[in-house]
This record gives C-alpha cells, structure tokens and sequence, in this order.
C-alpha cells in the first residue's frame, strides 16, 4: 500500500488553488494573485509557486494575461469539479471500499450513517 | 556567478577543513547548505566573502577572485553571519551607515521589512534583543538587494511568528537576478524555501543537486513490500521513513532530513542514482 501523505507542495499550492474556486473565492474570469504573492501566502519558493501555476495552466483552470496577471478561466470552476469528482471517484472511493471490506461494513450501514449525517445537518 | 574550482582550506596547524570543493552558484536560485556541525558551512561561507582566502583552488564572482576584495564585487555580496556585532546607534543610522557600500540598496524595501518585522527604526540597536538585532542584519541583507546574499543559520535565534515572517519575507524577496545560499541545520524552518540542495561532510561536497532532479529520482515515504529491493535508505519504526527509487510512483514531497541522513550513509549510491537514472 501506498501511503501518499507526502505530497509535493506544488500540488499543495494546487489544492489551494481548487479550493478557493470551488467556494467561489475565485470567481471566474477573476483575477486571481500573482506567482510572487502566492508564494509569499504559503511561505514557498517563488520556482515551486510557478510549477503549481503551469500546472493549472496545463489543464486550463487559470489562463494568463501576458503583463497583467493570471485569471480563472471562463469554465474555470466546473473544470474543477469534473476534476475533483473525477479524483474522488476514482481514488478516495476505491480506498473507502477497501476499508469497508476490510472492516466489513454494509452497504446498508453506509447508507444509513450517510442519512443520519444528512438529517443531522437539518 | 559564482564559481569554486578545486578550493581547499585549512587553519593554521591543522587539517583541511574544505577539500577540492567544486560548485558553481547561479542567480535565481535559494540553495540550502547543509552539514553537520564543525564540516565547514561557516568556513565556506567565509571563503565566498572574501573574509578567509583559499590555501589553493578559487573562488570567483563573476570571474574575479573574492579574496581580493575589489569593491565592485563586494557591494554585489551580502552576508548575513551568525555571530554579529552590532554598533550602537539607531537602526536608521545603522542603514544610512552601511547603505552607502550598496548602490542597489532601497530604503523603502527596507522600511517596509522592519515594518513587517514589528521593529521601530529609531531605537538603538543595544536595546534590542538578539532576535531583534537578527532580524535587523536580515532586512538590512535584503534590502540592499545585492546578487549574492548568504545567511548563516538566519532563523536561530528567532520566535516561532518571526520563522514565518522570514519565509514570508524570503519568498517575497528572491526575483531572479539574485541567488541566495542559506546555511541551516533548521531543516524544518526553510525546506520549502529552498530549491538546490548542497550537503557537506568530511570537508567535501557530497551532494549538489536540484530539488527538483531529486524528486524525479527518489521517492521519499513508507515503503510496501515490492519496494523492498529499491530501498536506498530506512530508517525509524513502524516500518519506517525510506527513501525508494521513485520508478513509476507519483512524485512525493521531498524529507530533507532524510535525504540528509541517507546521504551521510549512502553517499554513492544516491549520487549514482541522481546522476544516471
């Protein structure tokens, strides 16, 4: 098994990045702060906050303007979510089916502890 | 930038304490530089300067010997050492003082940075803590803004707020026509600063390499059982930290301090593997 809690902090920087469009913090078509600022935010350096933008540029969640800045792309906030559910689908699912035959908890149970939170929540 | 050729160094009546050291600093870069205590990061820093001359080898900026101490490469060279005196007059004094051997120096900057370090420039600097005077030197070394600033262990000395603030400040600071070299056993405090490696032992260099080559080529985290033929360094319970041949794997964020450790022990191999994989 491999235990992936050792992320590289460029794909930290990624998190950040998706989450703060996935609340709308980043609006899109927003500008969002430059390399430098970013780096300065997570105490990083600038060479590691770069790899994180050209990522995110790569798979077209932020795009840049040459001299102005960098922007959340227009379709900027379902990209990400086709990417998150994408990851959860096929990464955290599979573990948690793992744990669940291990530990052998039902599907039945699942769902009913997934209710309770619901209700709760109301 | 800099450039250090077959550099040896000894004190009087004793053994070399650096040994054919090579290595070639470049702008836009934050080294880290990495040792035990006593293999000779302090000795080294203080060849770059100027203040100790190599017994042989070289050591050029900008292809000009800084054991002659010309003053156009001195005011391109900044260091921050880890035991400072201090005049005692204001720290504004202090600046006007000294700003004058930097041409690029920015009082601005350097407002901004005692602001931020919550130090009020009219005090003098006998008042101050140590910690204080530290981070005097650190936004006096920043803002004269030379292109090649050294730090001798920066953060010792520091609260645990003004360790982030340091990072802060750092990261903010670098652009790309300055290389910084930062001397640390603080491994936890400037990791995420730093993107080239260098390791001394035994007064030699044993490792000098990118972060990022590092990370291409060794993974860093707990193994499984088919790692168990690529292991290159373990250590710990529970199965432990290792460091692995990274193969197919996704990339891991780098352990320095047991990068550190395997490289003391498995100083070959992991040179062979950075070098040829």
């Amino acid at each position: 098994m491999d235990f992936d809690n050792s992320k590289p902090i460029y794909l930290q920087i990624v998190e950040f990045f998706y989450e703060n469009i996935l609340i709308k913090d980043w609006q899109e078509g927003g500008r969002i702060p430059s390399v430098r600022e970013v780096a300065m935010m997570v105490e990083v350096n600038p060479n590691t906050a770069i790899r994180a933008f050209n990522y995110l540029q790569d798979l077209e969640v932020i795009y840049n303007k040459r001299g102005i800045g960098y922007f959340v792309a227009e379709d900027g906030y379902s990209k990400v979510l086709e990417i998150k559910r994408k990851e959860f689908l096929e990464q955290s699912l599979p573990d948690v089916f793992k744990k669940m035959d291990l530990l052998n908890i039902s599907f039945t149970e699942l769902k009913n502890a997934y209710n309770e939170q619901k209700n709760e929540k109301k | 930038m800099l450039h250090i050729r077959d550099l040896y160094f000894n004190y009087p009546n004793q053994v070399s304490v650096l040994k054919s050291i090579d290595l070639n600093l470049d702008t836009g870069n934050i080294y880290g530089l990495f040792g035990k205590n006593g293999e000779g990061k302090t000795t080294l820093i203080k060849v770059i300067t100027g203040l100790l001359y190599p017994k042989s080898g070289e050591c050029r900026f900008d292809n000009i010997p800084t054991s002659q101490r010309y003053p156009s490469v001195l005011q391109e060279v900044f260091l921050v050492p880890e035991d400072f005196e201090l005049p005692a007059v204001s720290v504004n004094t202090f600046a006007t003082m000294n700003s004058k051997f930097y041409p690029n120096f920015s009082q601005e900057h350097f407002d901004s940075l005692l602001k931020e370090f919550n130090i009020n420039p009219l005090k003098t600097i006998p008042t101050l803590s140590f910690g204080q005077k530290k981070k005097v030197l650190i936004a006096f070394g920043i803002a004269v803004n030379t292109s090649l600033l050294l730090m001798d262990e920066p953060t010792n000395g520091l609260d645990i707020p003004s360790k982030s603030q340091f990072r802060k400040v750092m990261a903010a600071s670098v652009d790309k026509g300055q290389c910084i070299v930062i001397s640390t056993h603080q491994v936890r405090d400037l990791h995420s600063l730093i993107n080239h490696v260098i390791i001394l032992d035994d007064a030699r260099v044993v490792l000098n390499q990118s972060l990022q080559r590092i990370s291409e080529v060794l993974w860093f985290g707990r193994a499984s059982g088919q790692d168990k033929n690529e292991i290159v360094h373990s250590e710990g319970a529970f199965g432990g930290k290792t460091i692995v041949k990274r193969g197919e794997k996704d990339e891991s964020e780098m352990d320095l301090e047991l990068l550190f450790n395997g490289v003391l022990q498995e100083r070959q191999t992991i040179n062979q593997l950075l070098e040829h994989a």
